[in-house]
């Protein structure tokens, strides 16, 4: 699912610089991701993993990090162990 | 309301009432030379208005959003410059209070602002990036203990008047556009370059001219939390209330105009209905409209406060960007209609009709973070957040 979800954050996060020298703790507005960009990977998040991301989640905390977006991601699609 | 806080929001009204008589009778001049109003900002500071939101144990008197906002609508029922100097002011301070009241520099600024009325301007547009507020060009510099800065700043109302200035810039040099901070520099720690002249349609009086900004300051003066969280949990909400606070001030301003106006003419001719009459009643629903959207913003952002999470949520920010875009739009229809029912005598200047400076003032609301800049953000979120429909919250 993290790999997934790195594949995802490059094609649309539209990032400076590449994931692969992300941390899953980097801070992602730090590294450069605008709010327009975010949401673009919402959106191919939501597609690919047919989910829909309810509005506790749509706040910049849940999208801070890698592992914050996995823990999301997780928890929609009912994956215990990731979520954790 | 308790009674204490009753007593105080009554004791700041006042306050605010004295201003604007001052700030009303010099309204005219301060517009037509385009002049600082400087009278009724010393108003503000014998009052002691401009430290009200510094906690009280800084010296202040721990005012809320809705005390202010109350203030900025007196104000902008008087001279909208004066209202617009005193929301920008509040709106910066209320960066300070929110995210630098644990930073030892800061809590010290805080006092010094209560105490000394300091007047806090604010630069976060730049050339080439426009009103684009999250995203800068400029980058800090900081050397040891000492951080510099030079930005091409477009606009800074009342640049030269400020006791300080708060600028927004790119955390380091190598930062990503939107990887900002924010920074105080006190008047004396930079300089101020003139590069464009305010001679403009309208708040003509907030002098908002452009500066080439150079600073060099002591690195502690950089706000400890990234500009983005000061923007989304603060910054967005305080401006958009205040600001729709000052413009509702104008356009109520423009109604009561047009009420005396139908007045007027009903004592005339008594038995008649005057003709302006049904208008002045429309015109009165949309006025409630405007008075609406700033008190349900208001309690929203009461609501969600101390809520990190909340605050930085699309649901919030969609909700406060349309709080923006409506009052900005709603109060030159307002005026408009004032117009129509005053006629020449609103068209006229120096009439007690006159509403040329209203509207003048009035268009800036678009343009003040432009509304088409704003609707493009909350169009992007609603790609996926969801529309608000109930009436609980
Ligand atoms: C009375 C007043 C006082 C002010 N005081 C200050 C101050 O003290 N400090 C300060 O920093 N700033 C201040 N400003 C500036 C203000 O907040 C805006 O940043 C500024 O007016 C925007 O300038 P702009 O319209 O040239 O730029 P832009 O924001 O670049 O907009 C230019 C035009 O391009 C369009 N546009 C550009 N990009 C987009 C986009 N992505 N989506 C949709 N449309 C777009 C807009 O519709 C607009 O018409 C003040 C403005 C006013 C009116």
């Amino acid at each position: 699912m993290n790999a997934t979800i790195r594949e995802l954050l490059a094609e649309h996060g539209s990032l400076p610089v590449s994931v692969e020298t992300l941390a899953n703790d980097a801070d992602l507005y730090e590294a450069g991701l605008s709010s327009f960009a975010s949401v673009q990977v919402m959106l191919a998040l939501e597609e690919h993993f047919d989910i829909e991301f309810p509005d506790t989640m749509l706040n910049r905390k849940s999208f801070a990090t890698i592992a914050a977006i996995t823990a999301c991601v997780a928890t929609l699609c009912g994956d215990q162990e990731a979520a954790q | 309301m308790n009674e204490i806080s009753e007593i105080k929001a009554m004791d700041l009204v006042e306050r605010a009432r004295r201003v604007a008589k001052i700030a009303a009778s010099h309204a005219d001049d301060v517009d037509a030379r385009g002049r600082f109003p400087e009278e009724a900002i010393a108003a503000m500071k014998a009052e002691r208005l401009l430290g009200v939101q510094v906690p009280a144990d800084l010296g202040g008197e721990g005012a809320t959003t809705a005390e202010i906002a109350e203030i900025c609508s007196i104000l902008g029922q008087s001279c909208a410059a004066a209202a617009m100097t005193f929301s920008m002011h509040q709106i910066k301070v209320s960066s300070v209070v929110s995210h630098g009241a644990d930073a030892p520099w800061h809590q010290a600024f805080l006092k010094r602002i209560a105490g000394e009325q300091l007047l806090l301007g604010s630069a976060t547009t730049e050339a080439g990036i426009g009103g684009n507020m999250r995203n800068s060009i400029c980058a800090i510099e900081v050397d040891g203990d000492t951080c510099r800065l030079e930005k091409d700043a477009t606009v800074i109302s009342y640049g030269e008047e400020a006791d300080a200035i708060l600028v927004t810039s790119r955390s380091h040099a190598d930062a990503a556009p939107s990887d900002q901070v924010m920074t105080v520099f006190l008047k004396g720690q930079y300089t101020l370059e003139k590069t464009h002249d305010w001679d403009t349609l309208g708040m003509r009086g907030t002098c908002s001219d452009g500066f080439l900004f150079k600073g060099e300051a002591p690195a502690e003066q950089i706000l400890p939390k990234p500009f983005a969280e000061i923007a989304a949990q603060s910054m967005l909400a305080n401006a958009h209330i205040l600001w729709s606070a000052v413009w509702f001030g104008i356009a109520a301003d423009a109604v009561n105009r047009a009420q005396s106006f139908v007045k007027a003419a009903a004592r005339r001719t008594p038995g008649t209905t005057p003709p302006g009459a049904l208008r002045l009643a429309e015109v009165s629903g949309l006025l409630q409209l405007v008075k609406s959207n700033v008190m349900t913003a208001l309690g929203q952002f009461e609501a969600a406060r101390d809520d990190e999470t909340k605050l930085s949520s699309m649901a919030f920010a969609v909700a406060i960007n349309n709080v923006k875009i409506s009052s900005s739009e709603l109060i030159l229809t307002i005026i408009n209609h004032c117009m129509m029912i005053c006629g020449i005598m609103g068209y006229k200047n120096g009439t007690p009709f006159s509403l040329g400076r209203h509207l003048r003032d009035a268009h800036s609301a678009q343009l003040m973070i432009s509304n088409d800049r704003i609707l493009a953000n909350s169009s992007t979120m609603l790609l996926v957040q969801r529309q608000d429909t109930s009436l609980l919250r």
